[in-house]
């Protein structure tokens, strides 16, 4: 037998990138779960085509750059950001919205940076206001949940509309947004802004029957289930508490303050907590190891201040959720949060800088 | 290679403004929306680079070192302010799409730059054909550019021709594809950045690739001379 000899560290932890990897994209499953539940299984639909792009593309580029394309391949970064988007974007949108979208994570986002851990962006979140900032229409197009549905959902919709944006019964895109009463059906967060512009008070705007619900039907479960997951991330010590934390409590101490000066015009932070992509957000987007602070007082900073972009762009900005938005932003400050927030160096007195004239 | 050709090959390729200066950055990506927007503002750049090399070659034994920056500033604002006033006589349209664009002219690097790189310390005719090479060499980038976002974005070609050549270029309109969703963001400014990303890499893998060519071809030439006759008499000529 061969002794490997090896530099320190010598106890280090068994995590390796595909095993984290695959245990985030696992994490992800009750909320894909939930997804299927409440908008039907759209959702499945889309991954199917976000994982096969993001693999054909990352081989492409691999391809090129003369890398090794399997080792690569196989530790399941694609897939990730696959998942994330895929269940990001609305179940119903046209396939190539999530085509080109995971193409454009893949390639620009991720690899012309230089491949895994050096991408300045988290890929999905920058394929994500890619697409919305290009195809507003398609991308805010969220079905109602089905129970609020007014045309009953075949199992064969999903592909029927995703390909032909008719579904299988032909009804377009905006005759399925209708419910039974006729109205148009949008996402809470949407539903509350409009009613805001409009002038309506929340607890008005909250007639709506999507609102029956904290959080708005099917969308609490859908944060809940996320929740859940990325609660058993924490457990595996996949992630740490310090960025969902900051961001969970930063959202709703933000909102807390705006409820309680003005309730009128001011969703409860429980609505924000449990609307939109919130937990999704602070467990499994905000926390990808590459773009975010890894200093532990600068995870708290930037996990903050995603709490409080999302808070700011929700309520004073022009689109109703603001996830992408508020981690592209942050993921900008990263550099200058790390930079001030080195840690002491072992055997270095806190300050010990301050003293450097006098030693 | 005389003089001429090697300020012409400078300006379009080997220190190209738009490719490798990376000057003029701002009109260069708020301008390329469109083809002819483009063409609009590079055409009024290649102008007011052979006036301004021009002027400021002819006058350069009169302007004291001191105070050249300001004169050199002077003579480029006031030709600016010719080209605007003609574009505002003559192609309104584009005048308006354009904008604040066209007076900022003024402060575009490369103008300023080639004055006091190049024409303050060469004769008039060079000065004038270096100001249209390096204009011609930033038109070629930002209608490149400009054709890109337009094909992306609208799936259009010379959108709106007529605003910069009259009335009958309207023909020149191409459709290449119809769609409901336009790709808005290869209009806004993002999508700029990302296609000059593209436009720098492929001018940077086509120099790389010449530069592989040229070394095999030296060490071929370089094995040839081996017997002793010829490099001795050679080296004795010397």
């Amino acid at each position: 037998m061969s002794f490997r000899i090896a530099s320190s560290p010598h106890n280090h932890s068994q995590q390796q990138t595909h095993v984290l990897m695959r245990k985030v994209v696992l994490a992800c499953i009750p909320g894909i779960a939930a997804q299927c539940y409440f908008f039907g299984f759209g959702v499945l639909l889309q991954l199917l085509l976000a994982i096969s792009t993001a693999l054909a593309s990352e081989a492409l580029i691999l391809y090129w750059r003369g890398k090794p394309v399997l080792v690569r391949l196989k530790d399941n970064s694609a897939l990730l950001t696959a998942v994330l988007l895929a269940v990001a974007i609305p179940p119903f949108a046209p396939w190539w919205i999530i085509v080109l979208g995971t193409a454009f994570a893949i390639i620009v986002v991720k690899q012309l940076y230089g491949g895994l851990g050096h991408n300045l962006f988290n890929p999905a979140m920058a394929a994500y206001v890619l697409l919305l900032v290009s195809f507003p229409q398609q991308m805010t197009s969220w079905l109602p949940p089905q129970s609020l549905q007014a045309q009953q959902q075949h199992v064969l919709d999903p592909v029927c509309t995703v390909f032909t944006n008719f579904s299988c019964a032909g009804y377009s895109m905006t005759q399925l947004k209708t419910d039974a009463d006729g109205m148009t059906m949008a996402t809470p967060l949407d539903t509350l802004k409009t009613d805001l512009a409009a002038g309506r008070t929340v607890t008005e705007s909250q007639q709506h029957k999507i609102f029956a619900a904290i959080g708005g039907i099917g969308w609490n479960w859908v944060n809940l289930a996320f929740l859940a997951g990325g609660l058993w991330l924490l457990q595996q010590k996949i992630i740490q508490w310090r960025i969902p934390a900051a961001l969970l409590g930063s959202l709703a101490l933000c909102s807390l303050l705006a409820y309680l000066i003005d309730a009128d015009r001011n969703g409860s932070p429980l609505f924000h907590l449990f609307s939109g992509g919130t937990m999704l957000a602070a467990f499994f987007i905000a926390t990808d190891p590459v773009s975010a602070s890894t200093t532990e007082r600068g995870r708290l900073i930037y996990g903050a201040l995603i709490g409080l972009l999302i808070f700011l762009i929700r309520r004073f900005g022009g689109y109703p959720d603001a996830v992408a938005f508020a981690v592209m932003l942050a993921n900008l400050a990263v550099p200058l949060i790390d930079y001030y927030t080195r840690p002491r160096t072992y055997g270095h007195r806190p300050n010990s800088h301050k003293h450097k004239g006098v030693h | 290679m005389n003089q001429y050709q090697e300020i012409a090959r400078q300006g379009l390729w080997q220190n190209n403004p738009g490719l490798v200066q990376l000057l003029g950055l701002c009109p260069l990506l708020a301008t390329s929306s469109t083809l002819t927007n483009a063409l609009g503002l590079g055409l009024a750049t290649v102008l007011v680079l052979m006036s301004t090399n021009f002027v400021v070659s002819l006058i350069r034994h009169q302007v004291p070192n001191e105070i050249r920056i300001p004169v050199f500033v002077m003579v480029i604002a006031a030709v600016v302010t010719a080209i605007e006033q003609l574009m505002h006589a003559y192609t309104y349209a584009l005048y308006q799409s354009l904008g604040i664009f066209i007076p900022l002219i003024v402060t575009n690097c490369i103008v300023i730059g080639r004055a006091e790189a190049f024409a303050s310390k060469n004769a008039i005719l060079p000065a004038t054909v270096d100001g249209l090479m390096m204009g011609l060499g930033f038109t070629a980038v930002l209608a490149s550019l400009g054709a890109v976002r337009e094909v992306l974005g609208q799936g259009t070609l010379f959108d709106g021709a007529d605003a910069l050549l009259g009335s009958w270029a309207t023909v020149l309109r191409v459709e290449l594809y119809q769609s409901d969703s336009h790709f808005l963001l290869a209009i806004l400014p993002p999508g700029a950045f990302l296609v000059l990303g593209c436009l720098i890499a492929a001018k940077n893998a086509i120099d790389l690739r010449q530069k592989k060519k040229q070394q095999q071809v030296k060490t071929i030439t370089r094995a040839r001379v081996t017997h002793s006759a010829g490099a001795e008499s050679a080296a004795g000529g010397n």
